[in-house]
């Protein structure tokens, strides 16, 4: 039964984990704006360089693969 | 003479995708429909930003009007940015700003990019649910006033309002907040308790080791507190306010039926070592905290506050020893020479200094059509100038004008307080009081007996009386039918309008904006039918003229040619006149054309007479009267139907600010015993509402511009329609948009059937409450029975409530 015990302890330690997880999620305004982020997310990271030079840079990559 | 007149084709512009109607500006393989659109093209093109194109394809903003970048001067004073400015120091500042014009995912990602634009921006952060965007930036490097032109510039204007209800109150988001944070530690413990019940649940026989068990109730014990202390808080300081009060409302049977719980909870665990009531009581507030965030649907890009400094302009350009100067109007002083110009509205009544004013009252009288204004005539606050640039002198500040006076009026200071007259509140009232008294009953029944069986009987009363359902029924119901209401772009700024809506017994409407369609004009031409020559030269003509009916007998002639215009002149509040093609053209009043008119009047007298009332402009074609064009409001699609329908239930009557030229087309719609009343001013609305509510009416009352604004605060219902939600619209409880206008019977009647379903719950839910006496009074009532029945008793009521308004909704024909 000791085994019990400790294995209750082990998982309300972990719930707590995550119900604090959650506490600071709502804390730091997760919750309050739920849409922009998920169009943020497909929204393609550009780089500092110029369009054009990455273009360039793959097809030049794709060629040395070939 | 024969001419090539085509009909227009279409070019779509390239970043706005509006056709391209006046003329095309090209860039290299690109159309754009004017310079503003090609201006902004050309700052994200050489700040390699064109990506924005590719994410939503013409998803530019097109640039209303040329904005001038000295209307933001008022930008540098340093007391306007101390409010704008939420936080700064001596290098970096942080702002937001509410952009109207947000509206697609690439609208996201430009904005997000704003440092590429300026180097002094150092990230920027779009919520676009709120259409806001958090700007920090390098105060050494950029001012306010630099952001603000900026993003001017890129199309995204935005919109500044010094009135605190525009600005996001922190007040809302942290009560969200705190109410997320309560849910989750509810569901949190909640979901633990029952893990540690379900030995009980299932009877297991976990009898033979005590210890455990005791550890399980002792577990259940600690983690009901946090839902006792912190989760329900707000249902004890509710109570306990309703108390000093002395009022019951539904949290103090809750409040007691939760202390109940806990109190018994302690004791059968801690001196019997039995099971408590642990699950219950966090099940119980789980429940309710969902149902309190179900109701509180708010529409955070919708404001229902909003007064006339919102609709007023921030600041106006001052003239002062010849310089012009960017003042706040709050601070214009009487005697102040401004400068107002096109499409600008005035900030306070003034009087006419040089220029000719058009300018259009819809939204302030309710006038249909622009008026012409003349040197030394006075002009009202909140008319909006159509034309070239005007100079007016100050004769009353903002706040003592014509218009604001009528904020002055009590109906402003007065807070609608339906918390306490809620449904719910009114039933638990009574219930409260019959609870207390049966659990008093049975407690002094048993109390001879034995002392413990007489506490035994108060607690378990209380606990199976705590009006769980009772308490759920309304939240959910309302907040359901919000929802309903917002899908179909019928907005409530919250639960409670329901249960007023369905109250109503009159209705009030406002004439122009709110029946009729302000975009939408209908232009008939009445006399001998012009041919597409005479057409195309009328069209030159009023080319060259920027009076507003000019522009919109330009718009209704479908004809892209037109010819030039020799000798053209315009006379004030007359007309205007020209030479096309050798042909004298002659627009405007009838006195005007009179004067030089050989014949064609006689047989148009007939026509004049019948449509004295309307506006007219008069065509004569080489001093030969052709016609004339008659202007009219068009009504709301539906407008007939509505008003037949609801004349069934309700009182209706009509208030306009304008003139009675349509009296006779409105009777048609509304009948006989509808009262009728014209060129009402805003206080004389509001004073109508005021004598209806005396005769025992509950108004509503359904308006769209300022001057309603006393009328929609006053009633009791204020619905304001407006073409586009996210303008201005003066406070109220509900927007309704103007394209669903023709729904309203429906909406009322899904209103009275949201509360025919709260009130069928209710039965269902004391049901439930006599069943539980019931089982109490044979002693067979134990923790786990009431584990079973309450969340039994309050799913089945959460989803009857839902089910049966989504039904009503579907019946209704609502989505």
């Amino acid at each position: 039964m000791n085994v019990l015990i400790l294995l209750i302890g082990v998982s309300l330690f972990v719930a707590v984990c995550f119900l604090i997880g959650f506490i600071w999620s709502v804390k730091t305004g997760q919750y309050e704006d739920k849409y922009t982020p998920s169009v943020r997310i497909l929204l393609d990271d550009e780089f500092d360089n110029n369009i054009n030079n990455t273009k360039n840079n793959n097809e030049v990559n794709n060629h040395e693969k070939v | 003479m024969s001419y090539n007149l085509k009909k227009k084709t279409e070019i779509c512009c390239y970043h706005c995708g509006e056709s391209c109607s006046e003329g095309v500006f090209s860039l290299g393989d690109k159309n754009f429909c004017c310079a503003g659109c090609k201006a902004v093209f050309e700052i994200l093109y050489s700040k390699d930003l064109c990506n924005y194109y590719n994410i939503d394809e013409k998803a530019g903003i097109k640039l209303k009007d040329s904005v001038s970048v000295r209307k933001f001067d008022y930008l540098d004073d340093e007391n306007i940015k101390k409010k704008l400015i939420e936080f700064t120091d001596k290098k970096l500042s942080s702002v937001s700003f509410k952009i109207p014009g947000i509206h697609c995912s690439s609208c996201i990602w430009l904005l997000e990019k704003l440092y590429k634009l300026n180097e002094g921006i150092l990230s920027s952060k779009v919520n676009f649910l709120k259409k806001n965007i958090s700007i920090v930036f390098d105060n050494t490097k950029v001012s306010l006033k630099d952001i603000v032109i900026i993003l001017t510039s890129i199309g995204y204007e935005p919109l500044i309002n010094l009135d605190e209800s525009e600005q996001d109150t922190g007040i809302k988001s942290s009560f969200n907040k705190s109410l997320i944070t309560k849910i989750g530690i509810a569901g949190f413990c909640m979901g633990n308790i029952m893990l540690f019940s379900f030995p009980e649940y299932f009877g297991l026989n976990i009898k033979s080791d005590n210890s455990l068990r005791q550890i399980f109730n002792y577990l259940n014990l600690i983690l009901s507190l946090p839902v006792l202390f912190y989760c329900s808080s707000d249902y004890f300081k509710s109570a306990f306010n309703g108390l000093k009060n002395k009022f019951l409302n539904i949290d103090f049977p809750i409040s007691l039926g939760l202390a109940a719980m806990f109190v018994r909870s302690l004791y059968e665990i801690l001196i019997f070592g039995n099971a408590g009531f642990s699950d219950s009581l966090a099940g119980l507030v789980f429940l309710l905290l969902l149902g309190k965030l179900f109701q509180n649907k708010t529409y955070e890009t919708l404001n229902f506050e909003r007064d006339y400094r919102s609709y007023l302009p921030i600041s106006v350009s001052v003239k002062k020893s010849g310089n012009l100067k960017s003042v706040p109007v709050i601070n214009l002083k009487t005697g102040d020479r401004i400068v107002i110009r096109n499409n600008e509205i005035i900030p306070a009544d003034s009087i006419l200094f040089s220029g000719t004013g058009n300018i259009d009252y819809s939204f302030v009288t309710g006038e249909s059509f622009p008026e012409q204004k003349v040197l030394g005539e006075i002009i009202y606050a909140g008319g909006r100038h159509f034309g070239g640039a005007i100079e007016l002198e100050i004769v009353r500040t903002v706040s003592q004008s014509y218009l604001t006076q009528l904020w002055n009026d009590k109906a402003f200071e007065k807070k609608k307080q339906t918390d306490f007259n809620n449904i719910t509140n009114q039933v638990s009232r009574y219930f409260t009081v019959v609870i207390l008294l049966i659990a008093i009953a049975s407690a002094v029944y048993w109390l001879p007996v034995d002392i413990n069986l007489a506490l035994n009987a108060f607690t378990t009363v209380l606990i199976i009386a705590c009006p769980c359902a009772l308490a759920l029924t309304a939240p959910f119901a309302l907040g359901n039918a919000v929802r309903i209401f917002g899908r179909n772009k019928f907005y409530l700024k919250n639960s409670g309008v329901v249960e007023e809506l369905s109250a109503a017994d009159a209705i009030v409407f406002d004439k122009t904006g709110t029946i009729t369609n302000s975009r939408d004009v209908s232009i008939k031409f009445t006399g001998s039918a012009l041919k597409l020559c005479e057409q195309a030269m009328v069209k030159s003509l009023v080319k060259n003229s920027t009076h507003p009916l000019s522009r919109l007998i330009y718009e209704s002639i479908d004809i892209s040619d037109t010819f030039n215009v020799k000798d053209f002149s315009e006379t004030v509040s007359e007309g205007i006149s020209g030479t096309v093609e050798g042909n004298i053209i002659k627009l405007g009043s009838l006195s005007f054309l009179l004067e030089s008119l050989d014949y064609g009047y006689e047989n148009l007298k007939n026509e004049i007479t019948k449509s004295a009332f309307t506006t007219n402009v008069f065509l004569s074609i080489d001093n030969q009267i052709k016609g004339f064009f008659s202007f009219n409001n068009k009504y709301r699609d539906g407008l007939s139907k509505v008003v037949s329908e609801l004349n069934e239930n309700y009182e209706l009557s009509l208030i306009s600010g304008d003139n009675n030229s349509e009296k006779s087309n409105l009777k048609k719609i509304f009948t006989e015993d509808n009262n009728l009343l014209f060129n009402q001013t805003p206080q004389d609305k509001l004073n109508y509402i005021k004598a209806l509510q005396a005769n025992g009416s509950n108004v509503i009352m359904i308006g769209d511009g300022l001057n309603d604004a006393g009328a929609l605060k006053q009633s009791n219902t204020g619905i304001s329609v407006s073409e586009d939600i996210t303008n201005f619209s003066p406070a109220s409880d509900a927007l309704i948009d103007a394209s669903v206008f023709y729904k309203l019977n429906s909406f009322l009647k899904f209103s009275k059937h949201t509360i025919a379903i709260i009130k069928i719950c209710f039965v269902i839910s004391f049901i439930y409450n006599v069943i539980g006496l019931y089982l109490a009074s044979q002693g067979t009532f134990s923790p786990l029975i009431a584990a079973v029945l309450m969340p039994i008793n309050s799913i089945s009521i959460i989803l009857i409530v839902i089910g049966a308004t989504n039904f009503s909704a579907k019946k209704l024909k609502l989505k």
